[in-house]
């Protein structure tokens, strides 16, 4: 059994109301952070625990917050990203959804530590039933003094409002996700200024993920050091890992990042395996963005070595064979998975949820989806595949935000490795609209240069 | 008034010195000449416009003097300012030229180019850019998108099908005029311009979108398909209007005023006005005074020899050279027995018939015909 951080007690019936929470333990790191600790001494706890961003970049939280511009007489935000979008991951949701307070005594602890008075929940459209269960959780936390003016006696005030989105991925981008929380149209804004210095209403705002920002929690709890010898190496701590797709059990799952990825899938702690006793082809490790990885990469790295599932471990090798550890979605793909498919259905969805305003990502992302979809019909040439290749290389780190690279890598990735399916689609048209391409050699093991 | 600290910047090997503060495309502005990139969304004169079209990318080699770090990927000059010692490769970096060269096939890859019969062809953006930097041809071989034509207001048509969503006619609406009245709608490759639910521009100084639309989706109704710019001549006017500063350029034909716009540097965008605001105009110089009556003339319009508006108008600045030979004294003695004006009325061109209606090649058969006819 790994270490259980965040999800320690989400087994504990009625843990979602605030007296259970409370009688568990709960909001005590509050308690310890707001009377006892300055918010220097928190912000150095969570630098020292190495908490890296939870969304995806994994970008060091406490480094995060030391960037925060403080100057006189502007107030500061704290906003929750909740904006969880990413195809194959859900653990946000699921972290909300039964741990509500867990999330709002992170928020709290954070708060106070960047000085923010009202602190925004960003959550995504159609988690609605969510939000009601996050307002809910905030109504009991304010009737008990966790919340609104001068809590526990500090002076200290905070106010956590939870506003829904309106169904774009790109809200999930933190700028984006700013202007629409603005009230405006949510298109990335350009940086610099980074939101630590102009964000919210043009004041200093530090945007986290949820699971970065309940993380903070068993850190106050247990101090930034402990907290850092969990996991290895820079992969501190524990991560919440979404996993989906061909496995026998599917679901929201904590792990202490020194397991490697063979276990993970295999052991019955957390996938069981693949589904219906079928093989393992490939594997998307963080959410649908991150490049694809056949089955003989994923298990072990271009070196030969084990592949565990931390943030340098999955992205041992860069693109060229290796991946990303991302915001954690885990999609397991079995080998009657058709790659082409799978890459446009990813197109699909990048085309769809580009906010079109720069001309790379507009023009690109649906170019890409209709060569995508004239291969996977069975009227592709083998140019094409040349041309999809062309097209992600002039998207990637020309667009404004991100969007434009997570469009651009898990097609960059399907024809590194999978270039093969997609010629045996163009050879064989008609074949390929009946039949499937199938495992062929994508497990096989890589020759390791001595 | 203490001393602007002046920061050196080197772009393409030439240095300059420009205050703290000035984006790289304006230092690169300044030095002039190709080292400028080509800017279609940024507009000086609009606050917030800039970094989304992606064609004014460059590559800083040195960021800066105190920290000589390359930037990792290329950066939106015109939304980049400068440091001080930064080096910066526009077409001197294969990179850049060939992302640019990317950007633009991008822009073209939904774009009609229907240049032939835009009315924008000669002044457009796009078309200036895409025979710059852009390849002859396309490996887009799938529908591009298309939409029906709006009109935005009594004056105003917006062809989306054409647009490049700039966003550059949304920043003027928002900051020229005191009501928001249009934006984007839908995103991605299907986002268009739009007013909600057809309502009609109709805010005087909303003309102004059709100057800074860099392509041919704001199009003046009031010379859609009048005439070709490049058969135009700009002439400097001014009059004294009580809205707007008035100083506009006058698109003549002979006598006849064709369109009015506002006055445009070599970069495109609206001159400023001699007390340094910029020169926006209003709707009723704009639209309504299309008598060379209603101007006081200031004389031709200095047009960049490149450009194909000067085609055949001017030799230099000095204006219309008019012949001094005689047709004798080209001809040995002989004068000539007709000399027709094509322009004028004549048996066989008659302002009553229209040359279209005529089927296939026409001579003075099919024209007695449809004289008898009419």
């Amino acid at each position: 059994m790994g270490v259980k951080l965040l999800l320690e007690k989400a087994n504990v019936p009625g843990i979602r109301t605030y007296d259970v929470y409370r009688r568990e333990g709960g909001y005590s790191a509050a308690e310890k952070a707001l009377k006892e600790m300055s918010i220097e001494a928190i912000v150095e706890e969570v630098k020292k625990s190495g908490l890296r961003g939870r969304g995806g970049a994994g970008f060091p939280a406490g480094m995060k917050w030391s960037f925060i511009a403080k100057p006189e007489g502007v107030p500061r935000h704290l906003v929750c990203n909740a904006d969880e979008s990413e195809p194959g991951t859900f653990k946000d949701r699921y972290l909300m959804e039964f741990l509500p307070h867990l999330l709002l005594e992170g928020l709290l602890i954070s708060s106070f530590a960047l000085g923010s008075n009202d602190t925004y929940i960003y959550i995504r459209g159609e988690y609605a039933w969510v939000a009601d269960i996050l307002e809910e959780a905030i109504q009991e936390a304010a009737k008990n003094g966790w919340l609104g003016k001068n809590i526990l006696g500090t002076g200290f005030d905070c106010m956590i409002h939870v506003h829904l989105g309106a169904g774009a991925y790109i809200c999930g981008e933190e700028t984006a996700l700013i202007e629409s929380l603005e009230g405006k149209r949510g298109n990335p804004r350009i940086k610099p200024p980074f939101p630590a210095i102009q964000g919210l209403w043009l004041r200093p705002t530090v945007v986290n993920n949820v699971e970065t920002l309940a993380a903070v929690v068993p850190i106050i709890k247990m101090g930034g050091d402990e907290y850092a010898k969990i996991g290895v190496g820079r992969s501190t701590g524990t991560k919440l890992i979404s996993a989906c797709g061909n496995i026998n059990k599917p679901g929201v799952y904590e792990i202490d990042m020194t397991i490697s990825v063979e276990d993970f899938i295999y052991s019955d702690e957390y996938c069981g395996g693949i589904a219906n006793g079928k093989k393992l082809k490939a594997c998307i490790p963080g959410g649908s963005s991150v490049p694809i990885l056949p089955a003989n990469l994923l298990l072990k790295t271009a070196k030969g070595e084990t592949r565990y599932m931390n943030y340098e471990s999955l992205s041992d090798g860069g693109f060229a064979t290796g991946s990303m550890m991302g915001s954690g979605g885990f999609i397991i793909l079995d080998e009657d998975q058709c790659i082409v498919k799978n890459t446009l259905t990813l197109a699909r969805f990048y085309r769809h949820e580009s906010c079109g305003q720069c001309s790379p990502c507009r023009e690109g992302t649906g170019w890409m989806e209709k060569i995508l979809q004239k291969i996977e019909s069975g009227k592709g040439e083998v140019s094409d595949i040349d041309l999809l290749w062309d097209i992600q290389r002039k998207i990637e780190g020309n667009t404004i935000c991100p969007l434009g690279d997570a469009a651009a890598w898990p097609v960059a990735a399907a024809i590194r490795h999978f270039r093969d399916e997609f010629e045996w689609h163009i050879n064989n048209r008609e074949l390929s609209q009946t039949s499937n391409f199938g495992l062929q050699h994508y497990a096989d093991p890589i020759h390791v240069p001595a | 008034m203490s001393e602007q600290t002046l920061f050196k910047v080197t772009v393409d090997n030439i240095t300059i010195e420009v205050p703290a503060g000035t984006t790289i495309l304006q230092a690169a502005r300044q030095i002039g000449g190709t080292v400028a990139p080509p800017a279609m969304c940024y507009y000086s004169k609009l606050q917030g416009s800039g970094g989304k079209c992606r064609t004014c990318l460059v590559e800083v080699s040195k960021g800066s003097e105190k920290d000589p770090r390359p930037m990792p990927k290329l950066v939106a000059s015109c939304r980049t300012t400068v440091m001080d010692g930064m080096e910066v490769k526009n077409i001197t970096s294969e990179k850049v030229v060939e992302a640019r060269a990317g950007v633009v096939e991008f822009l073209l890859l939904n774009h009609p180019l229907d240049c032939p019969i835009c009315d924008q062809a000669g002044e457009c953006h796009l078309q200036d850019l895409s025979f710059e930097h852009g390849k002859s041809g396309t490996r887009y071989e799938f529908q591009r998108r298309t939409f029906k034509k709006h009109d935005l207001g009594k004056h105003i048509q917006l062809h989306m099908t054409r647009c490049i969503l700039c966003y550059r006619c949304v920043f003027t609406a928002d900051q020229l005029t005191n009501k928001r009245e249009h934006g984007i709608l839908d995103r991605g490759d299907h986002a268009e311009i739009a007013t909600h639910i057809e309502k009609s521009l109709d805010n005087e100084f909303i003309g102004n979108v059709i100057d800074v639309c860099p392509v041919g989706a704001l199009t003046d109704k009031t010379f859609r398909f009048k005439n070709r710019v490049w058969f135009l001549k700009p002439m400097d006017a001014h009059r004294d209007c009580p809205s707007c500063s008035g100083r506009v350029t006058l698109w003549n034909r002979g006598d006849e005023v064709y369109r009015v716009t506002a006055r445009k540097d070599q970069w495109g965008e609206i001159e400023d006005t001699p007390d340094g605001k910029p020169g926006w105009i209003c709707n009723s110089c704009r639209f309504d005074k299309k008598q060379t009556t209603d101007w006081v003339i200031e004389g031709p319009r200095e047009i960049s020899r490149q450009s194909v508006i000067a085609q055949g108008h001017y030799a230099g600045n000095i204006g219309t050279t008019i012949p001094t030979e005689t047709f004798a004294a080209i001809n040995n003695g002989r004068t000539p027995h007709l000399l027709m004006d094509i322009h004028s009325e004549s048996e066989v061109n008659q302002p009553n018939i229209h040359l279209g209606e005529n089927e296939g090649p026409s001579n003075s058969a099919t024209f007695n015909n449809n004289i008898n006819n009419a």
